[in-house]
């Protein structure tokens, strides 16, 4: 699905991923984890295909096609989401209506005809009840005033009405209490099948509870410099990124 | 010959056509003689420093157009909200059209100033109201000299308007160049209620100025809704003088929707003179071009425990300019007071400007007063999170604008003027917005 070869970024003249490889299967969940600054938002946005990131160097390709010159929205057509850590409010722009444009926007590239209203509001329904959303929650401007839950939850029905190939959930996790984890993490599980692929970029092994890795990656300095399964994961828990830095020299 | 020296001298064969023996006609001549010392403004006037009528007064206009030209419903129903039911007072060149309106006398009076003016059923309104609020400066002067002809509303006390009222303007454009001066008196008794929606349209791209006064009194708690459409031609230029006298308890809202024009210049006073009164004046201003759009507004805070919110959001593209100055007044004896004022602005151009002047006089000490006011671009972080959700560039940067003005739009009553409204920001801004609302 997604095959992430020497890629190099920079912003503002300042290298931050230096030759990272990964790949990913359809079917799979991988977790990126790593230290403070190590390139982890950085990867998602470069994927997602943020401009203000220059790619330097290697090459992403999803579903063999490359797509690292390709903008964000065509991106996005070709089945890539990005949860995003810190959702953007936007005044005067229903949830329910953001969400309809994103949806005919995408159908529109493709092709295809708006989505029948009747169809809209069925999966509406549907999915804002698999997120446990409140019906007044989704007549509110976009994440205007929510709390971070709420955004978060927000951000994951998003991804449910969008049907993504390849979820990044940049994050998710932090900022939730237990319960909204919880309701997040399994709306995810929900989500994936063996046709899609999920990516959990985070800081702290607590959403792997519940949403289980096939492999479990460290980012440090820009590279991947460490691959393992789900165990990789409660041993930085328990033992810190030091050791890791230290393998390293 | 210069505008101001035509108008000048055409005063001797417009005094021949109107009935010079009448108070009205004492207050004219007053008014003609005030605009004869001022002339027109110019930029050396602080409240004109950034808005140039010079291009504007080089026009031959024909001062008093007097052919009749027909207008058929068919050309001109998409400038009337006709989705609802509503009185229509609408004047084609400064003539009352009757064809094109529906007036009353029933329970209220929606009809014309000129009868108004003439006969003496109206005389004491007439007396008490006409050109008592209204400033005796250059241009609502110059009006004032030569008003005979717009709409009279008088709602007497306890009366809701069972339907809204629109007063429309059309220019037809059959001389090179027009100059009309529509002149409105709107009394609102105590504990009455109306709804207004203006507009004026050039049926043509001959050049167009309107010098509009419209003065408006709402007595203790009446309900007084104003909404100003100006979605002209790029030729034609408006000066819209409004003044508005609120007594205890009432509730005035003014909403300015500025799409389109040559210069267009909104003078919006508020005059408070009872306690408890809020007075709303909002605005929304998308223009692009070489279109100019200036929002004077004052409100004046005389009497304790008053409240004023004003909100105005401006986007502008190319080589497009505008000015808001918005001053407060707030006297010492109006404690309790709170005045809000945001004036959030966009500029899509490095060409365009805006200037920003808000202006706080507080005698007061006991007050509440805020302003803000802000002038940015759009925010890349939210475009990037629309094309991240699929939604092209173009589409997004649209649904961000539509989206800064369309708050402005909440408190508009009317639905079919809400989403008229709606559908001109859209088109305006060329965004699918992909939704009903």
């Amino acid at each position: 699905m997604l095959k992430i070869e020497n890629l190099q970024a920079e912003i503002d003249g300042k290298a931050i991923l230096k030759g990272l490889n990964i790949e990913v299967k359809a079917g799979e969940v991988h977790a990126i984890m790593g230290p403070n600054g190590a390139g982890k938002s950085t990867l998602a946005s470069v994927i997602a295909g943020k401009e203000e990131y220059e790619v330097t160097g290697g090459n992403i390709e999803l579903n063999g096609e490359d797509i690292s010159e390709l903008a964000p929205e065509e991106r996005a057509h070709n089945g890539v989401f990005l949860s995003f850590q810190y959702p953007v409010e936007i005044p005067g722009v229903s949830v329910t209506n953001f969400i309809k444009t994103a949806i005919n926007e995408t159908r529109k590239a493709k092709g295809l005809e708006d989505m029948p209203a009747k169809d809209m509001l069925k999966m509406i329904r549907e999915k804002s009840e698999l997120l446990e959303i409140d019906r007044k929650f989704l007549g509110r401007s976009l994440n205007e005033g929510f709390s971070g839950g709420e955004k978060k939850r927000n951000e994951i029905f998003q991804m449910a009405m969008l049907e993504p190939k390849l979820a990044i959930l940049d994050e998710t996790d932090s900022g939730l209490d237990i319960d909204a984890l919880r309701i997040v993490a399994n709306g995810v599980n929900k989500l994936k099948s063996k046709d899609n692929a999920v990516i959990v970029i985070t800081h702290y092994q607590r959403l792997l509870d519940y949403i289980v890795p096939d492999f479990v990656h460290v980012l440090h300095d820009g590279k991947i410099v460490k691959t393992g399964d789900a165990s990789l994961a409660l041993e930085l828990e328990a033992k810190g990124y030091d050791w890791i830095k230290q393998e390293l020299v | 010959m210069e505008l101001q020296d035509k108008l000048l001298s055409s005063y001797v064969a417009f005094e021949n056509k109107v009935d010079i023996n009448s108070d009205v006609h004492e207050i004219r001549s007053e008014a003609f003689k005030n605009f004869e010392a001022l002339g027109f403004p110019t930029k050396k006037l602080e409240a004109w420093k950034y808005t140039s009528l010079k291009s504007v007064l080089k026009q031959d206009y024909s001062l008093f157009p007097n052919k009749d030209v027909a207008v058929e419903l068919a050309d001109v129903k998409q400038y009337f909200i006709h989705e609802i039911d509503s009185y229509k007072v609408v004047f084609i060149d400064g003539k009352y059209s009757s064809f094109l309106s529906q007036t009353t006398h029933d329970q209220y009076d929606v009809c014309l100033m000129s009868s108004a003016l003439s006969s003496p059923k109206y005389k004491e309104t007439i007396d008490k109201y006409f050109n008592k609020i209204a400033k005796q400066d250059n241009l609502t002067s110059l009006n004032t000299a030569f008003a005979t002809e717009g709409a009279y509303i008088n709602i007497p006390k306890n009366t809701v308007v069972k339907k809204p009222i629109q007063i429309i303007n059309f220019t037809t454009g059959s001389e090179t160049a027009t100059m009309v001066q529509p002149r409105n008196l709107v009394v609102v008794g105590e504990n009455a209620q109306v709804q207004i929606i203006e507009r004026h349209q050039s049926l043509n791209s001959n050049p167009v100025l309107s010098n509009i006064v419209t003065e408006v009194f709402a007595d203790k708690a009446s309900n007084v809704d104003i909404y100003k459409i100006q979605n002209d031609e790029e030729t034609a230029s408006l000066v819209d003088n409004s003044y508005i006298e609120q007594k205890s308890n009432s509730v005035v809202s003014v909403h300015t929707f500025s799409f389109g024009g040559n210069i267009t210049r909104n003078n919006l006073n508020f005059y408070q003179k009872g306690e408890h009164i809020d007075s709303i004046l909002k605005g929304v201003t998308i223009i692009e071009g070489k279109q100019h759009v200036d929002h004077h507004t004052l409100v004046h805070h005389i009497e304790p425990n008053c409240e004023s919110h004003q909100d105005y959001k401006g986007i502008y593209d190319e080589r497009s300019t505008a000015v808001f100055n918005g001053k407060v007044i707030v006297e010492k004896e109006a404690q309790k007071t709170n005045a809000y004022q945001q004036n959030n602005n966009v500029l899509l151009s490095d060409k365009a400007t805006i200037n920003a002047k808000p202006q706080l006089e507080i005698f007061a000490d006991d007050v509440k007063c805020s302003h803000g006011c802000t002038i940015g671009q759009l925010d890349d972080d939210a475009l990037f999170y629309m094309q991240q959700r699929g939604i092209p560039e173009k589409q997004g940067k649209g649904l961000l604008m539509f989206a800064f003005a369309n708050t402005v739009l909440e408190s508009v009553k009317i639905p079919e003027v809400k989403q008229r409204i709606t559908k001109l920001i859209a088109n305006k801004l060329g965004v699918n917005i992909g939704f009903d609302l």
